[in-house]
């Protein structure tokens, strides 16, 4: 039977600044298309954590593998085959909607034939046909965020990191936000996915909640609820989160 | 008396082009916590803006305190405490001098008003020789209701002090408003996080710079007029195209580990059928009390 494939291996990943030690060997792994959430309190050690695994920060101590590159060695690799979103860093805000998608597909390497097909693609899936020529920042915040989104994944990588995707959007948009999410997943793209919002905790396969710079616990929700005699997954939180010593 | 009154007001902005308040009324009543509930751009912070004086309307009154926001700013300026968005104090001051820094500019001191703020202050105060610029977010959050505070305001203005909180936190600073509350203080706070809008007295629900609904929570909750059913099944991205293709679902979203749906004539009879012909197993479907958030979704669809 063929396993199947891991797509992030990371072991006893570990981040110092001087005494501080932000991610405190931390290991775990994600297979490939599963939607993985990455929870923890604010402080927590969530983004030094996500900045290695993108290959944008080195680790003191530990090791990871990352669509099958070293996280040490290859991390120009890493950044090929990952997409990246926050809420913070979105799009160029003036520039249109063509041409942010232009721009990143460049960026990432695709053809100009590729860039085309993939541009048409995504308008139709999105229904931005009328606001191809509209700049990003006169969009709606959600619209923001899917067409941010989309672009992420415009070159198809095997992981797409999200960092608080869906702070301060509408319900409705959120979950067509996740909507997007789950047919990522559904191609095969790994998602690995932060929230403060603990019903998207329960979208995910798996979450892993950070308390004070170490994963505390690792598991599909389901379990998580039973292991803490919870109704939610916001009681789990709760109950985990508040051991924490260490203030955001 | 009431402590806010809005009367039909208008915002635009690039001249006239963007209506980010449309037309909207509410009234606060003194002591009461009144939620502003809707997502990022719904015309929250314009609000905020113009009860604070900070903005002037297009059209339409206000008063805050019985002051007109207009005529009498400078009588509300003294009498409200307001917190936005963005934290705003200074950061290359300490977090001692950002507080006396604003007690001294309200003509008070922080001894004088010192009952107010030592809930919060006490969890602050190890760090107090630190600049507020080195903050973590939560205590910056900390401080800043802190320094809006300070003068003893009648109404406390607060925009999105919990947006990009974790739970945890945003919990503990739900109980400090209450605490606050209780000392008698008015207060308006906006939210993007449903579940913060049941803790509210009375919420207002807003979208694209109109108001939706505004009663208690409660109410909101209470006049939902569908029956609305949870639907779980081992596969949520299977159930959720399932649900959307089934000719009867009106409407139908996830939620949490359930997905939401409420159906033509209220006829679920033939779902579980349907579901286990599409493959899926597992399932589960019961009818349920509507949230705010349900209540939300429907005011949007």
């Amino acid at each position: 039977m063929a396993e199947i494939e891991k797509v992030i291996v990371c072991e006893k990943l570990t981040k110092r600044f001087g005494d501080f030690i932000a991610t405190n060997e931390i290991s775990f792994e994600v297979k490939k298309g599963e939607i993985f959430g990455f929870l923890g309190a604010n402080g927590a050690g969530k983004t030094t954590a996500m900045r290695m695994l993108c290959g944008l920060s080195a680790p003191s101590s530990g090791s990871a593998a990352i669509a099958g590159y070293d996280i040490y060695k290859e991390p120009e690799q890493i950044k090929r085959n990952v997409g990246y979103m926050s809420q913070k860093f979105s799009l160029y805000e003036d520039l249109t909607v063509m041409e942010n998608i232009r721009f990143f597909g460049g960026i990432y390497g695709l053809t100009n034939q590729q860039i085309d097909s993939k541009t048409k693609e995504l308008i139709t899936t999105l229904g931005l046909e009328n606001e191809t020529k509209k700049l990003v920042g006169s969009l709606p915040l959600g619209w923001k965020q899917k067409l941010s989104f989309s672009v992420a994944v415009l070159h198809e990588p095997k992981i797409v990191f999200l960092d608080e995707p869906t702070g301060g959007v509408d319900p409705v948009t959120r979950r067509q936000f996740w909507n997007l999410i789950y047919a990522a997943a559904d191609r095969g793209i790994t998602v690995f996915v932060t929230t403060h919002y603990m019903d998207e905790a329960e979208y995910c396969n798996r979450i892993s909640i950070m308390v004070d710079g170490k994963i505390e616990v690792l598991d599909t929700p389901g379990n998580l609820k039973k292991q803490f005699n919870a109704e939610s997954m916001d009681e789990v939180f709760y109950q985990l989160a508040r051991s924490a010593k260490r203030g955001d | 008396m009431e402590a806010i009154r809005v009367n039909h007001i208008t915002k635009t902005y690039n001249e006239g082009k963007v209506k980010a308040v449309d037309d909207v009324s509410f009234s606060v009543g003194k002591g009461e916590l009144f939620g502003l509930i809707g997502p990022d751009g719904a015309g929250k912070t314009s609000i905020f803006r113009m009860l604070t004086t900070l903005l002037l309307p297009d059209k339409g009154t206000a008063t805050v305190d019985g002051f007109d926001v207009v005529k009498d700013f400078r009588q509300i300026r003294n009498s409200v405490g307001y917190m936005p968005g963005k934290f705003s104090l200074y950061q290359d001051l300490t977090i001692e001098e950002n507080l006396n820094f604003f007690a001294t500019v309200f003509d008070t001191t922080v001894e004088q008003n010192y009952h107010l703020i030592k809930d919060i202050y006490v969890q602050i105060e190890p760090f107090k020789k630190r600049r507020a610029g080195k903050l973590s977010g939560g205590m910056k959050q900390k401080l800043a209701l802190c320094c809006a505070l300070i003068h003893k305001p009648t109404t406390l203005f607060l925009d999105e002090p919990t947006t990009g909180v974790d739970p945890v936190s945003r919990k503990e600073f739900w109980e400090m408003l209450r605490r606050l509350k209780e000392q008698g203080i008015t207060i308006m706070v906006s939210t993007p996080y449903m579940d913060e809008a049941s803790l509210c007295d009375r919420i207002a629900l807003i979208q694209g710079g109109k108001i939706l609904s505004v009663d208690t929570p409660d109410n909101i909750v209470n006049t939902y007029p569908d029956r609305l059913y949870a639907i779980k099944a081992n596969e949520m991205y299977l159930l959720l195209k399932t649900l959307e293709s089934y000719p009867d679902t009106s409407n139908s979203y996830a939620f949490g580990e359930y997905a939401h749906a409420t159906f033509k004539n209220n006829d679920v009879s033939e779902l579980d059928n349907y579901l286990s012909s599409k493959g899926l197993s597992g399932i589960e479907i019961k009818d349920i009390e509507a949230t705010i958030e349900d209540s939300f979704i429907r005011l949007l669809h």
